[in-house]
């Protein structure tokens, strides 16, 4: 391998193991000096953002933790982890996030859920564990956790990053919204009207996901991916079915494949119109919201008539998928689709002929391409700013449809509604591609006997990729399971994106972004 | 401009405020019901507030569906506010969070008089697929006096227009 080679003799970095059990996946096991160099090296090579990085406890096989940092190489499609090994009896590493920034939410993360100290590094606060409700020291995806007693608190208050100077004051918002959303708190500083710092305080909706996935047998966990963002279900089973499968060496039959494909893009249609709506409705233009939300119940209303669920739940099974989509169910997908893509450009005549919304949308909240590659901001966030990153992009059955990812270079909101506009216009087509080629066949692989081993499922669902590492056990139960929403880093590029703005034009911001909560805080 | 393509897409769509198909008949009952009983029992209006405790997100989608100009549920006098002061009824989704605990208290404190509580959801029922989590309480029960339960995950839009109805009924 060349990545190996170069390591070794531009590097001196001797890798300890390699493991490419999986065809699109590589793990480097380093050593503890050469962690850091080794990311680094990862990092520019492929001029990826940290993608991924979580902590395993393997304590019980008498091996202590060991931290997996993922690198994307999207050029090959290929995911190479730097893993390191970590004694039971010390439990640290050097923190990345002082040479990669992109890292420093993922070792928050390995702090407070295994107790891990990223040494070194500039921001340990915690982000789901609130430290009103939950005391020091107790961790909860160490495999022998047990539930402290509580309530309990800790005697440290989370500190907000502070603004300070003359004329200089915080607003504080939520967690409770206004609106029927997700809760999360906003803390603004504020200079008079502009927006000097918006700090996000999330996790209100943790439910730790991760960790009532261990120990569940693959059909639970399956039921369980679907309710981690509801929003996403499809994107997020379909991750975890990909990830089990890759495991199991299980390749899914081609209509199966051709069948996710079409589930996936209606998700992200039905989202993208949402979206659209909602940026209507936080500028106050209400007809154009109302106009896109009967879209949406349309389309709601197709997934029912598809599949039986109106947020695509139920479909993915492990091998392939429950439901089939008949020549005379396609026809009326397609044409349906086709009556929604005209209502589309309707919407689209309504809010751009609007002098008054154009105003509004444009050149606000303004994403930077290099901050956002900088921060790690992906998917659709990251598109509209210009980063060409779509995981779709590297699928054989896009490509063969000429399948090329849609760009916006000018990351405010205005950016992300066009690019929701082009890509609903780009899915139906999908779909209607999808649709021709499905030839006869079984929906679902015979299934293989379980086996252990471990495995990365991604998927680029309507806000961007989602990220499932799965772990099995020999009974084929789930040992660890880690998952990434793009919400996880694209929160953070909200933050970004209202710097300089008002606090009125945060909502539109805020809908522009459209982050789950749930996915976020899992 | 805009104006005119908002009237011209008014005279060729004309209203939408049906639902589709199958769903229209069996709403316009349930809404005009709807209707008698809350201006009988509640002088012509439900005002709910809503609040997350930890939900996926697909519960608060299909709220906000019954807003849409398709089940239009405000036409039989139910409507969502922003603030707990102006609530009759607290409608909760989610496993509650031990993060959403104290938020979830105040809101409820905040609702004047006669109030009443809506769990929304099978994890706000019991929890859910939740509710052996370590940050979970499982159950809106847990914390409050729950009058109303409206089971699914998600309850459709219809299913929780109907469970209004029967409540107040």
């Amino acid at each position: 391998m060349d990545i190996i080679e170069e390591l070794k003799n531009k590097h001196q970095i001797e890798v300890l193991k390699v493991n490419t059990r999986q065809a699109d996946e590589s793990y480097l096991t380093v050593k503890l000096e050469d962690f850091i160099p080794t990311c680094l090296v990862l990092h520019k090579i492929f001029r990826s953002r940290v993608a991924m990085m979580f902590a395993e406890d393997k304590r019980a096989a008498h091996a202590g933790y060991r931290i997996n940092t993922a690198f994307y190489a999207a050029e090959e499609g290929h995911w190479y982890y730097v893993c390191l090994d970590i004694p039971a009896t010390s439990p640290a590493f050097p923190s990345l996030a002082k040479e990669i920034y992109s890292a420093s939410l993922f070792e928050r993360e390995i702090w407070e859920m295994f107790g891990i100290l990223p040494e070194g590094s500039p921001d340990l606060r915690r982000l789901r564990l609130h430290e009103e409700v939950w005391p020091e020291g107790a961790f909860p995806m160490r495999k022998d956790f047990a539930l402290p007693a509580l309530p309990a608190k800790t005697s440290r208050n989370y500190v907000f990053i502070k603004g300070e100077g003359e004329g200089m004051f915080e607003v504080p918002v939520g967690p409770v919204h206004a609106g029927i959303i997700g809760p999360g708190h906003f803390r603004f500083s504020v200079a008079g009207e502009p927006i000097i710092n918006l700090e996000l305080r999330l996790g209100f909706t943790h439910r730790g996901v991760e960790k009532i996935m261990e120990g569940k047998k693959l059909p639970e966990a399956l039921c369980l991916s679907e309710c981690v963002s509801g929003d996403t279900a499809f994107a997020h089973s379909l991750a975890f079915c990909l990830a089990a499968e890759k495991i199991q060496g299980l390749v899914p039959p081609p209509r199966a494949i051709l069948l996710r494909a079409i589930f996936l893009e209606l998700e992200r249609l039905y989202n993208h119109v949402n979206d659209i709506g909602g940026i209507a409705l936080d500028v106050g233009f209400t007809f154009a919201a109302a106009f896109a939300s009967v879209m949406k119940e349309k389309m709601l209303q197709l997934n029912d008539k598809l599949s039986g669920s109106r947020y695509l739940k139920g479909i993915n099974l492990i091998g392939g998928v429950a439901k089939d989509i008949d020549l005379p169910s396609a026809k009326r997908l397609n044409d349906a689709l086709k009556a929604l893509a005209a209502d589309l450009d309707e919407l689209e005549r309504i809010l751009f002929s609007s002098a008054s919304f154009m105003d509004r949308v444009d050149s606000t909240g303004i994403l930077r391409k290099t901050t956002a590659e900088d921060i790690g901001v992906t998917g659709l966030a990251a598109r509209a700013s210009g980063l060409n990153f779509d995981l779709r992009a590297n699928l054989p059955h896009y490509r063969l449809v000429g399948f090329s990812p849609i760009l916006q270079q000018a990351g405010d909101v205005l950016a992300r509604l066009k690019l929701r506009l082009l890509e609903f216009k780009q899915s139906t087509e999908l779909i209607a591609h999808f649709t021709k080629q499905l030839s006869p066949g079984s929906l679902v692989a015979i299934p293989g006997s379980s086996t252990e081993g471990f495995g990365l499922g991604a998927v680029e669902g309507w806000r961007g990729p989602v990220l499932y590492w799965l772990k099995l056990d020999r009974e084929g139960k789930v040992e660890r399971c880690k998952i990434v929403d793009a919400s996880f880093r694209n929160w953070q590029g909200l933050s970004f994106a209202v710097q300089g703005e008002i606090i009125p034009d945060f909502p539109l911001c805020n809908k522009s972004f459209d982050l789950s909560y749930a996915g976020n805080d899992l | 401009m805009a104006m005119f393509n908002i009237l011209k897409n008014r005279l060729f769509k004309g209203i939408v405020d049906l639902p589709q198909g199958e769903l229209r008949p069996e709403l316009d009952v349930l809404g005009k019901e709807l209707k008698r009983v809350i201006d009988r029992r509640l002088k012509g209006s439900l005002h709910i507030r809503e609040v997350d405790t930890g939900s996926c997100g697909a519960c608060e989608s299909e709220i906000i569906a019954t807003t849409n100009p398709i089940y239009d549920i405000q036409r039989f006098g139910v409507d969502f506010v922003a603030s707990p002061k102006h609530a009759d009824a607290l409608l909760v989704t989610g496993p509650i969070s031990r993060n959403m605990l104290i938020a979830l208290q105040k809101t409820y404190a905040a609702m004047p008089g006669e109030k009443f509580v809506i769990a929304l959801g099978d994890c706000a029922l019991n929890g859910g697929l939740f509710k052996d989590s370590y940050y979970a309480l499982g159950g809106v029960d847990k914390v409050l006096k729950v009058d109303l339960r409206i089971p699914g995950c998600p309850p459709s839009p219809i299913t929780i227009i109907k469970h209004l109805l029967a409540f107040l009924a």
